[in-house]
């Protein structure tokens, strides 16, 4: 067992899976440029020295390509492993992922199949508008896709494992203040953690309870699951008990679990970063409501970034986002209902 | 002229070119009679783009298409039977009824699913030759586009990563003019869209009458023999001209009448025809009895796909995700 961050957690995975599977690689600008950063985040830092640079490519900034090399390569039994440095520039890239990697599979009647991973750090960070947002809502609206949010180093390794092994396009969500690495973000959080040493993966489709509790369900993944952790404590000591799930991947997606939790609190809390209108929560909050309405005491409640693009400003940046502090006194105000 | 084949390999060309051309006339008249569902983006007048560039390529050998994708398809070795039933949107279809005509093509021979977004296919190609390239196969990619597609960004950054990694493809612009509607001329300020950008990647270039199958077929054996050696990409830019509109509502009116005329008396499947006799390469009769063969087939094939199943209901759920066969 060993102590490591997301970002060294998420090295480590495409590190075992390069060492199991001659054709799993990876490729990205900034990849891993001796000297350089290794991606923007450190995470394939170092993985040239060990595995040669051909299968640790150095691209030009050529978004399209990319994307398009990724869904090519993997056609022909290659299984790329892509980091886009901000998830932002998955714009850049949209037809090769929605037109192209989704829809492979489907058009050909199921003769090909596209095994490839595209890494999208994510989050605002003081960043300003075009290197902020949490855009994973976006890309569960295409059937084709799968998209997961790992959002500790546990996690960041089990899930990536399993999105390098999976036979369809899998999306990466990393929030840029959880990697915890070297590379010090302001208002990062810590994620070291254990890490055991040997080869496990997490299955898509299995949400994680951080905290059980009897009140309030809250679900909430990358970030937002550790403000929702923060609030909960805070609410303990008003007498208000949250239960804290992550749902880990949004596609597919683990309602069953958000079930059980409805059973025993009746009330449900979603908080995304991601923008309110059409965010992931609205599915889950409309699914619950279309299939287990009479679990519901309260109506459903959603904490989400308000829907404008993210402001430099650190005080507006906070005020966007949502806070703790918006967590508590929303949660407060579902008790009263 | 061009030095001439074998005579079975100029035979085997030919038969190639006379299936793309009369698949192509009975389409047309299945969308007039209204019996075919969907839409149609013919090749009709292409036929020697696509035999001259695929016939040399093996079985293992891809082929990367685009929204007027059938001379391609036949060319590589798409089956007969395949492509028409998917016209029809049958379960027997090379897609099984999920691709339609702008989206046939079959991996078994090496045909990717055809790309109906301009400029889609060209780094997916670069994938495909990285992937033989990081495999040491020995394999390339034949990669078509239109002269449009040269004005999207996919292309320049295409051309420009094949060039770095070397990438085993061949880029081939079927330059027929006009981008749907719009000319050539009016988009780009290049005589030759695809090969004078070439210069911009470090990528030899050629400019060949893409209407003449031997010629194609020559600069097709030079940018293999490359390819296959390790040498990196070719762009090859085929001057042609097709027959009919951009679809099936086109009805051409913007061309020029003497423009069309330039080019319908330099049919490339009448022209090679022609060679065939000229050289005694083949008889008429030879010849006679190769196309009557070939009617024949598509009369067949027609026959079979009218009569086909349609996939089951429930296999439109199907396929969304990679279910491991």
């Amino acid at each position: 067992m060993a102590l490591l961050s997301i970002a060294d957690a998420l090295k480590l995975a495409i590190a075992e899976e390069m060492r199991r599977d001659p054709l799993v690689f990876c490729l990205g600008e900034d990849e891993d440029i001796p000297g350089g950063m290794g991606g923007a985040f450190t995470v394939t830092k170092g993985l040239g020295e060990e595995f040669g640079y051909e299968r640790v490519l150095n691209t030009p900034i050529s978004e399209i390509m990319l994307a398009g090399v990724c869904v090519g390569s993997a056609m022909m039994g290659m299984r790329p492993v892509a980091d886009l440095q901000y998830g932002d520039f998955l714009f850049c890239m949209m037809d090769q992922l929605v037109n192209q990697a989704a829809k492979m599979c489907y058009m050909s009647g199921g003769k090909v199949h596209v095994p490839m991973v595209m890494r999208a750090p994510c989050g605002a960070s003081n960043r300003g508008a075009q290197h902020a947002q949490s855009l994973e809502s976006f890309f569960t609206h295409i059937p084709g896709l799968k998209v997961i949010c790992p959002s500790t180093a546990y996690d960041a390794k089990g899930l990536m494992k399993q999105a390098i092994r999976d036979d369809n396009p899998v999306l990466v969500f990393e929030h840029k203040l959880l990697y915890g690495s070297k590379r010090k973000e302001k208002d990062a959080i810590s994620t070291i953690g254990e890490v055991p040493e040997d080869d496990y993966v997490i299955e898509f489709g299995k949400a994680a309870v951080r905290r059980e509790g009897k009140d309030i369900t809250i679900v909430a993944n990358l970030m937002m699951s550790y403000k929702a952790l923060e609030a909960s404590q805070l609410l303990e000591q008003e007498g208000i008990s949250c239960e804290v799930i992550d749902p880990r991947t949004l596609v597919p997606f683990d309602y069953d679990t958000v079930v059980a939790s409805l059973q025993k609190t009746g009330r449900l809390m979603i908080v995304h970063e991601d923008t309110y209108h059409c965010g992931w929560g609205a599915q889950l909050g409309s699914w619950i409501a279309e299939n287990h309405i009479f679990l519901l005491d309260a109506p459903i409640v959603r904490v989400a970034a308000y829907d404008v693009p993210i402001p430099f400003s650190p005080i507006l940046e906070n005020h966007v986002i949502p806070s703790k502090d918006r967590i508590v006194e929303e949660a407060r105000k579902l008790m009263r209902v | 002229m061009s030095k001439l084949p074998n005579k079975e390999k100029a035979l085997g060309m030919y038969r190639q070119m006379y299936l793309i051309r009369k698949y192509e006339e009975r389409i047309y008249y299945l969308f007039l009679e209204g019996i075919m569902p969907g839409t149609i983006h013919q090749s009709t007048g292409q036929e020697a783009c696509a035999v001259g560039m695929l016939y040399d390529l093996r079985k293992d050998d891809y082929m990367a298409s685009t929204h007027r994708p059938a001379g391609h398809d036949l060319a590589k070795g798409v089956s007969l039977r395949g492509m028409m039933c998917e016209m029809f949107g049958k379960e027997d279809g090379c897609c099984h009824g999920k691709g339609g005509a702008m989206h046939t093509g079959d991996v078994e021979v090496g045909a990717l699913v055809a790309n109906a977004i301009v400029g889609g296919n060209l780094p997916i190609a670069a994938g495909v030759a990285l992937a033989f390239k990081m495999q040491k196969k020995d394999n390339v990619i034949v990669c078509f586009f239109g002269d449009g597609a040269t004005n999207e960004g996919s292309f320049h950054e295409s051309m420009n990563a094949a060039a770095i990694w070397k990438l085993p493809v061949i880029y081939v612009c079927e330059n027929n003019l006009y981008s749907a509607t719009t000319s050539i001329a009016l988009t780009c300020n290049m005589p030759n869209p695809a090969a004078d950008r070439a210069v911009a990647y470090a990528i030899p270039a050629e400019v060949v009458d893409g209407n003449d199958v031997l010629k194609v077929n020559e600069a097709a054996a030079k940018a293999i023999k490359r390819a296959r050696g390790g040498e990196g990409p070719t762009i090859i830019e085929l001057k042609t001209y097709r027959h009919g509109g951009h679809s099936r509502n086109d009805a051409c009116q913007y061309r020029p009448k003497d423009e069309e005329k330039h080019w319908f008396d330099r049919d490339p499947v009448k022209n090679f025809r022609d060679v065939l006799i000229s050289t005694q390469l083949a008889t008429e009769q030879e010849l006679k009895t190769i196309e009557k063969a070939i009617e024949s087939d598509i009369d067949e094939s027609v026959e079979y796909a009218q009569n086909a199943p349609f996939p089951q209901i429930e296999s439109a759920l199907a396929d969304v995700y990679w279910e491991g066969k």
